[in-house]
């Protein structure tokens, strides 16, 4: 079909923390995903950077840093910025590109480096801004995951156990990923003995911010050419925006919308629904999932969004085994954020690459057997969000 | 002491203190923090706008707590002392307001469907000058 995008290749700067120079990482994912395609830098025709907030004027204009970086060489360049789900827009910019008939090669990159400890909102006193009130009032972004962890508590019986076995679980598929800054298996024991930070959630409940790069080549299906039998397609991406009213207590905001005039909507659920739409396939379609964990309490959240259960049996899928590895449906193979850690514009893609290494056969001790559909999902401040379809 | 908001414009100072929204005169939606430029609901192309103040009452719809200091600009007393949060449904306005829970009620406390009151307390105080801000009480608990 000519209207199908090729992933030709990924490649990613493993996970960590270095407080290195974003670029680094990102140049060395980009030469990682153009060996990985088999295709030189000096064809690319379109640059799609992922920027970074916290890394000065090179990091809002990534494109083009990364561009200069690799060495101009005149390709067409977009720098996006979505938040959580400024990799996956990047991505669609690039894919644009491709289905347009504007091009044929795109390289889409992602890279960041962050400081230690809580994220916290850019400087100065800015009380219009509700991300510096919220700080202000002490409301950082795990007060938010802990909100949604307590209500899945009180309203279907989640336990701390059962956030603690996503932890686990996940920790056990990243001892498996050599991208992983935490390799190690962690054990309900130190799970539960880790300090509280937002109750019922602990730090190991809780993402960490990361460096790390991710890159990937996509082509027009007639690009690929030979390739085109091993190289997946992307089927779908989802941007899109919340609904007013949208009902989600949600970073940066310290009040929902009003549903006083208008119906309630659920932003988080609308994300997939869109990508399924759009790909022509469902839930019951899928091999694996890799969906954004800043908790372990929201993988849960996740397994209803994307409509591997109905609401509230999320903790039932989980205790059944069908999200580990081996399972019916394995979700975060990759390790998920509880093996990264968050590096923001890199964070979609890496999710991307893992989908496409998973595919195609080539995720070594992690791999999803006969691995043919795979959805990445996540979801960030500021009504972003994206999800991303792959398919054989 | 002098008492000074914490936030300019975002609730009343005398008592019983109340969060100040907006009300758009078209569809009636309401805004937190108060909105008066252009109605937020895609149906409604409505600029106007009436100031109100919000229920002072709601029922959380969960909770959580800060363990750890937040980052700046949050004014940590030294030393610092973990505090209650919750997210609170207005029923009136149809929708959920974050904020502190008043000192002195712990975590444990708390529960989903629980009736609270909006009342006003220190957030940090500098020099002679408290910094008040609105917080969630459990309602029936003294202050």
């Amino acid at each position: 079909m000519s209207g199908e995008v090729a992933v030709l290749g990924v490649g990613m700067h493993p996970w960590g923390k270095w407080g290195r120079n974003f670029v680094e990482y990102g140049v060395l994912a980009a030469r990682a995903a153009l060996r990985d395609a088999g295709v030189s830098w000096g064809d690319v025709e379109f640059i799609s950077g992922a920027a970074t907030m916290r890394c000065g004027y090179p990091g809002y204009v990534a494109g083009a840093t990364f561009a200069q970086a690799l060495g101009w060489q005149g390709a067409e360049v977009n720098t996006s910025y979505a938040a959580c789900a400024s990799g996956s827009q990047a991505l669609a910019a690039a894919r644009a590109r491709i289905l347009s008939g504007a091009c044929d090669l795109a390289l889409v990159v992602g890279a960041d480096t962050t400081p230690k400890g809580f994220l916290a909102p850019a400087a100065g006193t800015r009380p219009d801004d509700p991300d510096w009130v919220r700080f202000h009032l002490g409301i950082t972004n795990p007060t938010y995951f802990a909100l949604y962890a307590r209500r899945r508590m009180e309203l279907y019986g989640a336990t701390v156990e059962d956030f603690t076995a996503v932890k686990v679980k996940n920790a056990a598929h990243g001892a498996l990923n050599p991208n992983a800054r935490y390799r190690k298996r962690f054990t309900r024991e130190e799970v539960l003995e880790s300090a509280m930070v937002a109750d019922p959630l602990r730090l190991l409940h809780v993402c960490a911010t990361s460096d790390g790069g991710a890159a990937i080549v996509l082509s027009s299906a007639k690009y690929a050419g030979a390739w085109a039998a091993r190289a997946p397609r992307l089927a779908a991406i989802s941007t899109v925006t919340p609904r007013f009213a949208s009902n989600e207590v949600e970073m940066p905001d310290i009040a929902t919308d009003s549903a006083a005039a208008a119906p309630s909507h659920s932003f988080r659920a609308s994300i997939a629904q869109q990508a399924y739409e759009e790909a022509g396939l469902g839930p019951t379609d899928l091999s694996l999932a890799e969906v954004y964990d800043l908790a372990s309490s929201m993988e849960l959240d996740w397994y209803e969004y994307l409509g591997l259960c109905p609401t509230g049996e999320a903790e039932k899928l989980l205790r059944s085994g069908a999200t580990r590895i081996g399972g019916r449906l394995p979700v975060n193979p990759s390790g998920g954020l509880a093996c990264f850690g968050e590096a923001v514009p890199a964070q979609a893609l890496a999710q991307v690459c893992e989908l496409v290494w998973q595919l195609r056969g080539d995720a070594g001790e992690r791999q999803v057997e006969g691995a043919k559909v795979g959805i990445a999902v996540n979801q960030g401040l500021f009504g972003h969000a994206s999800a991303v379809i792959v398919k054989r | 002491m002098k008492r000074v908001p914490a936030i300019e414009g975002w609730y009343t100072l005398e008592e019983p203190a109340h969060l100040i929204g907006s009300r758009c005169r078209e569809c009636g939606s309401y805004f937190f923090p108060r909105l008066m430029t252009f109605c937020r609901n895609p149906q409604c192309e409505s600029s106007a706008f009436e100031e109100v103040k919000l229920s002072r009452t709601g029922k959380i719809w969960s909770y959580t707590n800060a363990c750890y200091p937040p980052p700046a600009p949050y004014v940590s007393p030294d030393p610092y002392r973990p505090f209650a949060i919750a997210a609170v449904e207005l029923e009136a306005e149809r929708m959920i307001v974050l904020g502190q829970v008043v000192g002195g009620v712990d975590v444990t406390e708390l529960k989903v469907g629980m009736p609270v009151e909006l009342v006003l307390e220190s957030l940090y105080t500098e020099g002679d000058t408290e910094h008040v801000v609105w917080k969630w009480r459990p309602l029936g608990r003294d202050a």
